[in-house]
């Protein structure tokens, strides 16, 4: 019998190392160690056995048992765990398929710009004014230090309509006098303001110009604000908004409603100024109009002149967006096409 | 304006190269770029140039040469022999077919001196048969037998001009040996410089000279303006009288007596033609020559025309065109004037559009002797709008419109004359006629040095922006730590406002100095009160609820027109189109649009952005867009429009993108929009608002509805009509959902203050309840009752199935509510439910006779 148990034993022990799948360990379980298995069968026998012997064998079955039990235990998690392996195996896909896209929104280009804009100025102090798109001949031209007929109102076609001296702003410094007015508390106030919106030209729709477009114009008007001032904001504007090393450069220019005026150029970011197509060869591109705010105009916003200085700037967010990302028909804008908006 | 560099030279010493002084001149305000005749182009560190494909004469091998001889070809009738002496101890030989040579064809040497261009073997030339620009290089090669391997060459195959008829001859002695590098000769470069409105006194070569000589520091040779008179005074033969001192402040003539009409000499030709002008006659040409020399345009009138016209000496009048009067321009047109315009007359009537163009009646003619030349100042705001009225811009006139000094007149005037008298011949009367009617007021500024650094925050010493403004030709006092500056003779740009001139005299400082130059700082000042733009930052959260709700935002032209704006409202409906259009408000409309889809602004978003969906649909089956954007209502009593915001949205298509792994879902519906909708308030946590059913004309009866926000209508939504939808050409099988919204109403509903309720602990307990009501009841008003009825118990009720068939009676449905009961300090015993569920059902009858199904 003892032999018998020491060999039902190690033939347990040798199967149960070859097991791996769970069915096979369930007949292992009940061949052996189940209430009708081949131990508790032993076990059974033990009636037969002398007085002398019973307890030997008791005392070894029992350890045998424990032994199978344990091993079996053990067993059982290697045997899940085979299992799980198989299984994950059995489960992979082909990870090349497409994935189920969400239906995914996006913001227009130009308002993606618009906030970069106002971020970057909000960081400096600029809050957001807000002005109107239809305005009077007066606001947009004759304040700004356009006189009726002036030659300098040939540089920028504008739209009437059938009211009298009711016009499509042409640019957003049409709100420079309003937020003056508004804000500087009849010249006593500081201002520190960027007016974006939309600005309306008298130009044929082709792939470089539009009748419509977005501006953003930015007035600061203080005690002690120089020409350096601006040349040092809009250079800290371009390291923000375009890379920390941006090189900036600055050319004399003619606006109506500053003096001195500027317009600032930024080393061109596609060829590192070595020239390319998009600066036209140039190593430049033009990113804003600027000067400092025109005496007739401080006048006209409520400032004394002699007392008061302040720059302005001017500059249009389809245009940077186009630099920026290559985009060489400004009507893709205004078109909504999705296979455009998609890619921003 | 183009300049040859040649011609500037002439005026400044320029020592730098041509491509420093366009970089200089472009960061002063003077755009310019260059264009090449013959020289190379010069690479200078740290100047970027667009490459120039131009052809560069090789000095080798393109030459002045002079033509000996022309034999005949014993060959060829079409070709001829030209014998060029180009410095080489053996003239050379050249076959040519140039037709311009054929004149001197077997004639025997040459007697007058004939020079050419002539290029030799390996010389690289334009090809000048090729229509497309091709370059080529010369070859040796027998021509009908005889070896040729140069030739004399035409401005095209320079690249000079398109000019190809014949080779370039020249008569006039170009005043250099033969033989020396063309490019010696006649290699330029001509700087093109874009002029702003404020550099009228740049219209001009000695205008721009005297730029160029600030900005390097070289003295300025103005040209002579010695007049060699010999005739009787000038006031025996002509008078001249003004009428409006402000439109015609200055004018004056010279008469020259006797002169012959003929062409040019080729310096002034060669000089007109680097400029764009085309060469006419000698007395025409100077008239161009000095207006692009100095700035001051002139006309020469034939003296005897005016002589006959006035029966005896002539009177010239300048005046204002009376009603209905008539003048023929040398462009053959007949003008008709209005009394804007101011004329040039004579006792017989006008002459000349003033400042603008000249008459056809007295113009020189080949057979002119006497030349009447006028040379007048005229008030630029009159001349700028009668070139826009006539439509009319000539050199003249766009000089005269962007202001032109009046001490400029007698600079022109004597300068033209004399160059008259050298070129044809004649005698000069004496004196020159001036009548000054308006005299130029003198202009003295006092610039104080703290006001140079207050404005630009550069410390530039007085004596400094001296030597500066000296340059620019100001005659300059200097004080302590001021200086007076008086404005020279050739601007009109500087204020007699003494904040004013400070501020224009700053500017020049400045750009001469170099904007580059100046500091580099950051605003030293307190910073102003700072405030937060309420509107804006709620629309741009409403931007960001609809992109997190899976929309495209669009931006469409805000231009319409009324007839594409009509396509909203179907056939036999009422109504407008747009949202809350306020009662008899109307188009702002445009009086010169650019396209005949864009005649006034928009009362609605919906046509633009229906159109942008029908595009986008061509190519995609899903469209899921918004835009915000202005709406304009002129309104009665205002001169200025309403311009509020509105939001539009646009479903199309399936509501999910495609998927293999699963079927094409369906197109988006009410439903869908409506979600979006809701998910738009509920994150602009907005809750006081209602619904109604029908969204106004522009959409389906039955599957629409409109928003109501504290009692007024804040947008409509819904699917597009059918007819609108065919109006619109959108895709017939597809339905459309469209949202048009107030914005500014959705706004101020927001409540930035909302509340939230603690996250509970206590386990919910979930039930299901069926009620079988009437078809007509909406399913919104029993969620109101349950919700209501449920009290504070009830946490959530959310319907879940609507049915309609075999088990529910003829004309009632089967509304399904799943709903949470959860207490938020105990667990819930099934009697506390219990009561619950029976208020509600007891509720739900008593408003609808609902009954609890099942």
């Amino acid at each position: 019998m003892l032999e018998k148990l020491e060999s039902v034993y190690q033939q347990a022990q040798a199967e149960l190392t070859e097991i791996r799948d769970s069915a096979a360990l369930a007949a292992w379980k009940s061949r052996y160690i189940g209430g009708k298995g081949a131990v508790s069968q032993l076990l059974r026998g033990i009636g037969g056995l002398t007085p002398e012997e019973r307890p030997v064998f008791g005392k070894r079955a029992n350890e045998v048992m424990a032994a199978l039990d344990e091993a079996y235990a053990a067993r059982e998690v290697l045997v899940q765990d085979i299992e799980m392996a198989a299984d994950l195996e059995g489960a992979a896909l082909d990870v090349t398929l497409p994935g189920r896209q969400p239906a995914m929104g996006r913001l227009h280009p130009s308002t993606q710009t618009l906030r970069r804009f106002s971020e970057i100025w909000a960081e400096m102090g600029f809050s957001v004014y807000r002005s109107r798109d239809v305005e009077t001949d007066e606001m947009n031209f004759t304040l700004l230090n356009f006189p009726p007929h002036h030659p300098a109102r040939d540089m920028q076609d504008t739209f009437y309509t059938t009211d009298p001296d009711v016009i499509l702003r042409t640019h957003t410094s049409a709100g420079q006098i309003r937020a003056m007015r508004e804000l500087g508390g009849g010249g006593t106030k500081p201002i520190r303001v960027v007016l974006p919106g939309m600005c309306y030209r008298f130009e044929q729709i082709t792939n470089r110009s539009e009748a419509q477009f977005y501006q953003v114009e930015g007035i600061a008007v203080g005690h002690n604000i120089t020409m350096s001032d601006l040349k040092g904001t809009v250079a800290e504007f371009a390291r923000k908004m375009y890379s920390p090393d941006a090189k900036v450069r600055y050319r004399a220019s003619y606006f109506p409603f500053t003096e001195p005026s500027m317009e600032i150029d930024i080393e061109c970011f596609l060829c590192g100024g070595e020239g390319c197509s998009v600066c036209k060869h140039t190593g430049w591109l033009e990113i804003a109009g600027s000067g400092m705010i025109h005496p007739v105009v401080l006048r006209n916003g409520g400032y004394d002149p002699a007392e008061w200085s302040g720059f302005a700037f001017g500059m249009g967010p389809e245009r940077i967006a186009m630099l920026k990302h290559g985009i060489t028909d400004i009507r893709n804008f205004w078109a909504n096409d999705s296979r455009f908006l998609e890619q921003f | 304006m183009q300049i040859p560099l040649s011609w500037l030279k002439e005026l400044v010493d320029i020592d730098v190269p041509a491509e420093v002084l366009a970089d200089r001149m472009t960061k002063a305000g003077i755009e310019t770029t260059l264009t090449y005749i013959g020289v190379p182009q010069q690479h200078i560190p740290g100047i970027q140039m667009p490459p120039s494909d131009h052809l560069v004469w090789d000095r080798e091998r393109i030459k002045l040469g002079r033509i000996l001889e022309v034999k005949p070809h014993p060959d060829a009738d079409r070709l001829v022999l030209a014998i060029v002496d180009y410095g080489a101890d053996e003239p050379e030989q050249c076959v040519t077919g140039a037709p311009n040579l054929f004149e001197y064809k077997g004639i025997g040497p040459l007697e007058a001196p004939l020079w050419t261009v002539i290029a030799l073997e390996g010389a690289e030339v334009w090809d000048g048969h090729s229509d497309t620009p091709k370059r080529m290089i010369l070859k040796g090669r027998p021509l009908r037998g005889i070896y040729n391997k140069s030739m004399v060459c035409s401005e095209k195959e320079l690249g000079i001009s398109d000019e190809h008829e014949g080779v370039i001859l020249m008569h006039d002695d170009p005043g250099k040996p033969v033989g020396t590098p063309l490019q010696d000769v006649f290699g330029d470069v001509v700087l093109t410089v874009e002029l702003t409105p404020n550099l009228a006194r740049c219209y001009s070569v000695t205008g721009v000279a005297r730029e160029i000589s600030a900005l390097l520091d070289k003295p300025l040779r103005m040209p002579s303006t010695h007049v060699m008179m010999a005739g009787p005074d000038i006031s025996q033969s002509v008078k001249i009288l003004i009428e409006d001192a402000d439109l015609n402040p200055r004018f004056t003539a010279m008469l020259l007596m006797g002169t012959t009409i003929q062409p040019s000499p080729e310096w002034l030709q060669r000089r007109l033609k680097l400029i764009g002008q085309r060469p006419i006659n000698n007395i025409v040409d100077v008239t161009n020559y000095v207006m692009f020399e100095s700035g001051q345009p002139l006309h020469a009138f034939d003296y005897d025309k005016l002589v006959e016209r006035a029966g005896g000496i002539p009177t010239i009048i300048t005046r204002r065109a009376r009603p209905g009067e008539t003048v023929e321009t040398l462009d053959g047109q007949l003008r008709k004037l209005t009394t804007d315009n101011e004329l040039v007359c004579d006792t017989a009537g006008p002459l000349a559009l003033a400042g603008v163009m000249g008459g056809a009646e007295t113009e020189i003619s080949d057979g002119t002797t006497n030349v009447l030349l006028e040379s007048a100042n005229w008030h630029f705001i009159n001349v700028r709008r009668t070139m826009q009225q006539h439509k009319i811009a000539t050199e003249a006139s766009i000089r005269f419109s962007r202001g032109v000094h009046q001490a400029q007149a007698e600079i022109g005037v004597r300068r033209g004359i004399e160059l008259m008298r050298q070129l044809g011949g004649g005698t000069v009367s004496s004196g020159v006629m001036d009548v000054v009617a308006k005299p130029a007021p003198r202009i003295a500024v006092t610039l104080y040095e703290s006001e140079i650094k207050r404005l630009t925050g550069m410390a530039v010493g007085i004596k400094q922006a001296a030597n500066i403004l000296v340059r620019l030709q100001f005659d300059v006092t200097l004080r302590a730590d001021s200086l007076v500056a008086v404005v020279p003779d050739h601007r009109t740009d500087i204020s007699d406002d003494p904040v004013i001139g400070q501020a224009d005299l700053i500017e020049e400082i400045a750009r001469i100095i170099g904007l580059d130059n100046l500091p580099t700082t950051l605003m030293d000042e307190t910073l102003p009160e700072q405030w937060s733009n309420v509107p804006l930052e709620r629309e741009e959260h409403t931007r960001d609820v609809l992109v997190a709700l899976g929309l495209q935002e669009n931006i469409t032209h805000r231009f319409s027109t009324p007839e594409a704006e009509a396509l909203l409202i179907p056939r036999g409906a009422a109504g407008r189109p747009g949202l809350n259009v306020p009662a008899g408000a109307d188009y702002v409309r445009i009086a010169n649009p650019i396209q005949p889809d864009k005649t006034v602004l928009r009362h609605s978003l919906l046509p633009n952005i229906l159109n942008a969906v029908r595009s986008n649909l061509r190519h995609t089956s899903h469209q899921a867009v918004f835009e915000i954007g202005s709406v304009y209502f002129r309104v009665a009593g205002q001169q200025l429009p309403d311009e509020p915001s509105r939001l539009a949205i646009v479903l199309a298509g399936p509501r999910q993108p495609d998927h293999f792994s699963r079927q094409a879902a369906p197109s988006a519906d009410f439903f869908d929009l409506k979600g979006i909708v809701e998910g738009l308030l509920r994150g602009l946590h907005i809750s006081a608002w209602s619904l109604k059913a029908q969204g106004g004309p522009s959409l389906h009866p039955g599957r629409s509805a409109a928003i109501t926000i504290d009692g007024s209508v804040a947008g409509h939504f819904g699917e597009l009509h059918p007819l609108v939808a065919r109006a619109f050409g959108l895709p017939a099988d597809v339905p459309v959902m469209v949202g048009e919204f107030d914005l500014e109403r959705i706004q101020n509903a927001v409540n930035p203050l909302y509340g939230t309720a603690p996250v509970p602990t206590t386990p919910p307990v979930y039930e299901d309840i069926a009620l079988v009501v009437r078809d007509s009841v909406p399913a919104g008003d029993l969620h109101a009752v349950i919700e209501q009825s449920g009290g504070d118990l009830l946490r959530s009720a959310r319907l879940f199935d609507v049915y309609t068939g075999s088990s529910v009676p003829q004309g009632h449905k089967s509304l399904a509510f799943s709903l949470v009961y959860q207490a938020e300090d105990r667990t819930l015993s099934d009697a506390e439910v219990a009561a619950v569920r029976k208020k509600i059902v007891k509720a739900a009858q008593k408003a609808f006779d609902a009954q609890l199904r099942g």
